[in-house]
């Protein structure tokens, strides 16, 4: 919480932050230094995948920057379009393949809408949890991975350990590691198995200790700090206008959480939680939000699995599933941010057109607008708080 | 099953579209609210930048969630399942819109959130047959720029007053548009679909007849 209480220690150095780097382009100018472009990627170890970042500098600082994308275009949104609606779920699990589950459920949902059927009680419960264990799985490779951004090899170390049981926990409920596919249109593949429950809430217990310590280690850090406060800040008024969402977007102070604050059949308005938003905007405030916000996650397990209903996971669905024409928008508050599909049907067996709108791409589109007039060692910090997994940008 | 007894009327989406026609005048053509779902307005093609200028700053719509494209065209090559050793079925070439009509093959579609109240709504433009020419929303709202390069991309749609539509995913040099429905996905085209072969009843079986 010390972040927050400190408002007034991030002006202050968001202030000699702007006037070091009035100082240094008075600098650039006195030296003459010359304009070169430094490419990215798009395989470099700090882009998490192939993302090419091609950026015009002067002297230490961007001028212009650019990132390419298209390296992991796999063309989904065509590809839907020739198969069934169960066969999507296989597809967009691959788009964010850190949080796989949660990527199935809007596209379900938003059948389940255009059928008008919803999936038992139990289902939802279920599947929430899920969503929040894959928001843990993908959230804390983050908190770690962001150590290794700025040159800390622990915390990656830690998040690996601890992710690994969240990832059995995923793999023996639904079978598979990284990609679930266990979501079904009107409920889930299976219900859980024996002993679950309890065996999830000792991991969860392990995640908050987690958290724990990545805020100690990593949060409380002078050079964490110093590298990432003040850096990168996105107002909110432009992180709007760009489609920002998820935590970048909470971080810029605006409180929204689409688990909240839409209409959902999913089971998150049954439990007490708390949507963490932080007024500066900065790389620190977005990892701060997403830190918090894995605590919060692994609190939400916890009380789910205290009250999941009893009865069935699958509603009465015909074996041939015939989507009535329409169309319809469904979007969740997915790891990355809000995740939705717009589905058009024609009453067949598979969709019209489908339209993906994943959380990265609009996360990444403003790349441009906040690389303008950082330190090359800030592109690192940016994009890593800015946190992207490039199958959610290319698709 | 059990579906949610589904409000016939809602009325905040339908004060909601209300005070949009008010705000956008004329250049609403049509607007449809499905109730407890989603609200969609349709807008000429000529005022879809003055529209979503006045959404964004009059009707205060500040968040800009996507922008896309959407080919009407029924795909002539089906679902890509058909026998190769066949020829090819009749189909049914007719373009019909969908929500709130439309006139062209293909429609610009964006959809804005009002973050203050949580208000969302869609809405919808033809794209003139011709020119495939629409007015950009780049400058409205900043994060269109990569939506509608993506759209130009995949529908050969121009945005007229873009800053840059260079390609996203695709070579510069990629002919064709991969999103329409015309454009052949070659994988579909090549070899026969896997799933013909699925049909046949098993040796043994009771015909494998499973539906």
């Amino acid at each position: 919480m010390t972040a927050l209480d400190d408002a007034v220690l991030g002006d202050r150095q968001r202030l000699s932050y702007i006037a070091s780097q009035a100082a240094d382009a008075r600098l650039n100018v006195e030296l003459e230094t010359e304009g070169m472009t430094l490419n990215i990627g798009p395989q470099h170890p700090a882009t998490h995948g192939t993302l090419r970042i091609i950026a015009r500098l002067d002297g230490e600082q961007v001028v212009w920057a650019e990132p390419s994308c298209g390296y992991m275009h796999r063309g989904y949104e065509k590809l839907t379009e020739v198969r069934t609606y169960p066969q999507v779920t296989t597809l967009v699990n691959r788009i964010d393949w850190l949080g796989s589950f949660a990527n199935e459920v809007p596209f379900i949902l938003a059948a389940e809408k255009l059928m008008g059927i919803e999936a038992p009680p139990r289902a939802q419960w279920i599947r929430t949890i899920l969503f929040e264990l894959s928001r843990v799985a993908n959230v804390s490779l983050f908190l770690g991975d962001l150590g290794v951004q700025l040159g800390a090899i622990t915390p990656v170390f830690l998040a690996f350990r601890d992710r690994e049981y969240v990832l059995n926990l995923i793999e023996s409920a639904t079978g598979g590691r990284f990609h679930p596919n266990f979501d079904r249109i009107g409920g889930l593949k299976d219900d859980l198995p024996a002993g679950w429950i309890t065996e999830t809430k000792q991991v969860m217990r392990k995640l908050r200790n987690f958290c724990d310590e990545i805020e100690s280690l990593l949060f409380g850090n002078e050079i964490f700090q110093s590298r990432t406060r003040g850096i990168g800040v996105i107002p909110r008024d432009v992180a709007m206008q760009y489609g920002l969402s998820g935590a970048n977007l909470r971080a810029s102070g605006v409180d929204w959480d689409l688990r909240r604050d839409q209409d959902s059949p999913m089971a998150w308005n049954k439990v007490s939680w708390k949507v963490h938003t932080h007024p500066d905007g900065d790389s620190f405030a977005r990892c701060w939000v997403r830190l918090q916000e894995t605590r919060e996650a692994t609190l939400i397990v916890d009380q789910l699995l205290d009250g999941i209903p009893s009865g069935p996971v699958m509603a009465k669905v015909p074996k041939i599933i015939k989507v009535p024409e329409g169309e319809a928008w469904v979007s969740t508050e997915n790891p990355l941010g809000e995740m939705g599909y717009y589905v058009v049907s024609r009453g067949d067996i598979g969709p019209f057109r489908v339209k993906i709108r994943s959380a990265s791409f609009n996360n990444i589109s403003i790349v441009p607008w906040a690389l303008r007039g950082v330190y090359v060692p800030d592109i690192i910090t940016i994009l890593a708080s800015l946190y992207f997994i490039l199958g959610d940008i290319d698709r | 099953m059990s579906s949610p007894a589904e409000p016939a009327v809602d009325a905040a989406r339908d004060a909601l579209v209300a005070e949009v026609r008010a705000a956008l005048g004329g250049a609403v053509l049509d607007s449809l609210v499905k109730p407890g779902d989603d609200a969609w307005i349709r807008v000429s093609t000529g005022q879809w930048r003055p529209s979503l200028q006045a959404l964004r700053t009059v009707l205060g719509f500040h968040y800009f969630c996507f922008l896309s494209a959407i080919d009407w065209m029924p795909s002539p090559y089906g679902r890509g399942e058909d026998d190769p050793t066949q020829p090819p079925p009749e189909r049914d070439a007719t373009i019909r819109p969908g929500y709130c009509g439309g006139d062209t093959r293909m429609q610009v579609f964006a959809r804005v959130v009002n973050p203050v109240t949580h208000a969302a709504i869609t809405v919808k433009a033809d794209v003139p047959d011709d020119t495939m020419t629409v007015d950009s929303v780049a400058d409205v709202y900043e994060g269109a720029n990569w939506h509608e390069r993506e759209a130009h991309e995949m529908f050969g749609i121009s945005f007229a007053g873009h800053p840059d539509l260079r390609n996203m995913y695709l070579p510069s040099d990629f002919e064709g548009h991969p999103l329409r429905k015309d454009f052949p996905l070659l994988a579909r085209m090549v070899k026969p679909w896997p799933g013909i072969v699925d049909v046949e009843p098993l040796p043994g079986g009771e015909g494998g007849d499973e539906s």
